[in-house]
């Protein structure tokens, strides 16, 4: 069987206006048709939208005291041995101080959500610059900067972080940064090893010849072409950072009054847990949502990013 | 083998060294010491404590005291603790976390080897997905979430079953009785035990499927035998390479389940002695955290390699 020139140029017409799917998309596909993962991304986006709206649309300030409401527990709550009611508006109770419960655990998402974010954001500054200049430059100075993290990995840096706190009483700020500069360690790792194998690639050698620096190489062509698997990891970075601050705060080392976090709110519910379960379940369930929320998106993403390991 | 271990020893120490003089000079930079009180002290008697205690002197002349101290085995003064020193604070902690600890490993290890191989033998039926679910649900939800959770069930409300009542002590140590030491360690063991089930899952998966396998099933042994003799052996690998992350783990948890338990171990005296700003009982508790894990990822490594002969670290 033979082509004709027209059935030729028929099946090039058709072929393009075929519409090539990019990797990433077919990454996007995959990722939408878990539904775990899709439910996931829709309740945290939920979280973080009442979070950042949420205290707006409240009738109590975070930090409005009403000593007439201590450790008081919502209307709607079942057990009625409960020592008072906080009245119409306080749907998650009161807390021992009599602040609104509600708006309080959606601050500490503000607070946990954004320690999340940025100590990602840092280790993933940290970790990726590090990773591809050790992968890239290889031989000697690339064994110097891995074994350094080698080293950095057998201290039990949650101590450091403990002491660090204690040092500079607490600082807001550096407690982001901290935790950042702490989870960094296996973000390195994952980018060098990647880097390792895309330098050997003909695209990085095409580069080179056509006179492109080192510094340009890493720049515009490894960090975009290791992204994949950092993703991932960001993923997992992201409620890592957040268990990291909570845990701080719970033994009192993270964040200060009034300002709250989940970690805070927890500590403060689990003392009073007797009297006013309220006051630990609402934050614990808020967490533990939200670090399920990632978790299943990060396995989303794996899933979708690396097939082969399906 | 021996060379690398002894290798693997000399080279902990400048690690060690490191981790010593940061820790020491960063408390040191930091605004406020311990004897800051709200009362004035009148000047002869702050500086005859701070004499006593070495304060008055330039820094690096007190990192020297220090190191040379700390080379003789003194940790110093506790700052808080009047009349004791950090070697007998930690001497009366150490026993105390160190059961608590060992009882959780040995959960955490049985547990998760057991639910991780039954996972793998029931691949994708109902058993594994619950104990995946489970597992899960371990590595989510944090130790200090848990821990006031199973108090609340457990401790306050109570649980009797068959008619029998089986709650538990919510706190306290009791000379380390087995009711109280229940709920600590299953708190302190439930991530652990998580993420050991998926560790051993995904390599019994690998194991069961590889040839070796095959040809003892073909040899006509039961499948007790198959599992115990041949898979598990190999499939215990990667749990090695796991036991580093798995004690700093344990460690990390134990600061918060002795906080909330009130168990009095070397965790609290961390806690305790960062909130005081007790400076010489915190480095102790540090030097004596980071020694042990770095021992133990030795440990581990040369486990590693006794368990797999094909690792080999001469070089």
């Amino acid at each position: 069987m033979s082509l004709t020139a027209d059935r030729t140029a028929e099946l090039v017409g058709r072929a393009l206006d075929l519409k090539g799917r990019s990797l990433w998309e077919d990454a996007r596909r995959r990722l939408f048709r878990n539904r775990a993962a899709v439910v996931s991304i829709v309740t945290l986006g939920a979280i973080a939208l009442a979070a950042v709206f949420g205290p707006f649309l409240l009738a109590y300030p975070y930090d409005y005291i009403d000593y007439s409401v201590v450790s008081c527990a919502p209307d709607w709550w079942p057990d009625p041995s409960v020592l008072c009611n906080a009245g119409g508006t306080h749907w998650f109770g009161t807390d021992s101080v009599g602040r609104d419960l509600l708006v309080r655990t959606l601050y500490g998402a503000r607070v946990s959500l954004a320690v999340g974010l940025i100590a990602t954001l840092v280790s993933l500054v940290i970790g990726v610059t590090y990773g591809a200049t050790a992968g890239y430059l290889g031989g000697r100075i690339d064994e110097l900067l891995m074994r350094f993290v080698d080293v950095l990995y057998s201290i039990p840096y949650i101590f450091l972080v403990i002491i660090l706190m204690v040092i500079f009483n607490r600082n807001f700020f550096l407690l982001f940064v901290a935790i950042g500069a702490v989870e960094w360690l296996t973000m390195a790792r994952i980018v060098r090893g990647q880097t390792l194998s895309i330098k050997q690639k003909e695209f990085i050698e095409a580069a080179r010849a056509s006179g492109v620096n080192d510094f340009g190489i890493i720049a515009r062509h490894i960090i975009p072409n290791v992204f994949g698997p950092v993703i991932v990891y960001v993923t997992l970075t992201v409620p890592a950072s957040i268990l990291a601050e909570s845990f701080l705060s719970f033994l009192g080392l993270g964040i200060q009054e009034p300002l709250t976090s989940w970690g805070v709110l927890i500590s403060e519910g689990a003392n009073q847990m007797e009297t006013a379960p309220w006051m630990l379940i609402f934050p614990a369930l808020f967490m533990a949502i939200t670090l399920f929320c990632f978790n299943f998106i990060g396995d989303g993403l794996r899933d979708a990013l690396d097939p082969k390991d399906r | 083998m021996l060379s690398y271990a002894i290798r693997r020893l000399l080279g902990a120490i400048p690690t060690l060294f490191i981790i010593i003089t940061v820790a020491f000079f960063m408390m040191r930079i930091a605004p406020g010491g311990p004897f800051d009180s709200q009362r004035r002290l009148p000047p002869e008697i702050e500086h005859n404590i701070k004499a006593a205690y070495d304060l008055d002197k330039p820094v690096y002349q007190q990192y020297l005291i220090y190191l040379g101290k700390l080379a003789r085995g003194d940790l110093g003064p506790s700052y808080k603790n009047k009349d004791f020193s950090v070697s007998e604070l930690i001497a009366d902690g150490l026993p105390v976390s160190a059961k608590l600890g060992l009882s959780a490993i040995i959960l955490a290890v049985a547990f998760g080897l057991t639910m991780g191989t039954i996972a793998a033998l029931r691949q994708n039926n109902a058993a594994d997905y619950s104990i995946m679910s489970l597992a899960m649900i371990g590595i989510t939800i944090p130790t200090f979430v848990m821990a006031p959770i199973l108090t609340l069930i457990f401790g306050v409300y109570g649980v009797s079953l068959f008619g029998y009542d089986i709650s538990l002590p919510v706190g306290g140590w009791n000379g380390g009785a087995l009711r109280n030491m229940i709920l600590p360690v299953i708190v302190l063991s439930l991530p652990q035990i998580a993420v050991i089930a998926r560790l051993t899952r995904g390599s019994m998966v690998e194991v069961l499927h590889s040839n070796y396998v095959r040809t003892a099933r073909a040899k006509g042994l039961s499948s007790v035998q198959v599992v115990v003799r041949h898979a598990l052996r190999a499939a215990v690998l990667p749990l090695v390479s796991y036991l580093g992350p798995a004690i700093a783990g344990i460690l990390t948890g134990s600061l918060v389940v002795e906080q909330i338990f009130g168990i009095p171990g070397i965790g609290r005296y961390f806690v305790q002695g960062a909130l005081n700003r007790d400076y010489t009982l915190v480095l102790g508790v540090l030097i004596y955290y980071a020694t042990f894990v770095i021992l133990l990822n030795l440990l581990a490594d040369i486990l590693y390699a006794v368990l797999d002969p094909r690792v080999r670290y001469a070089r």
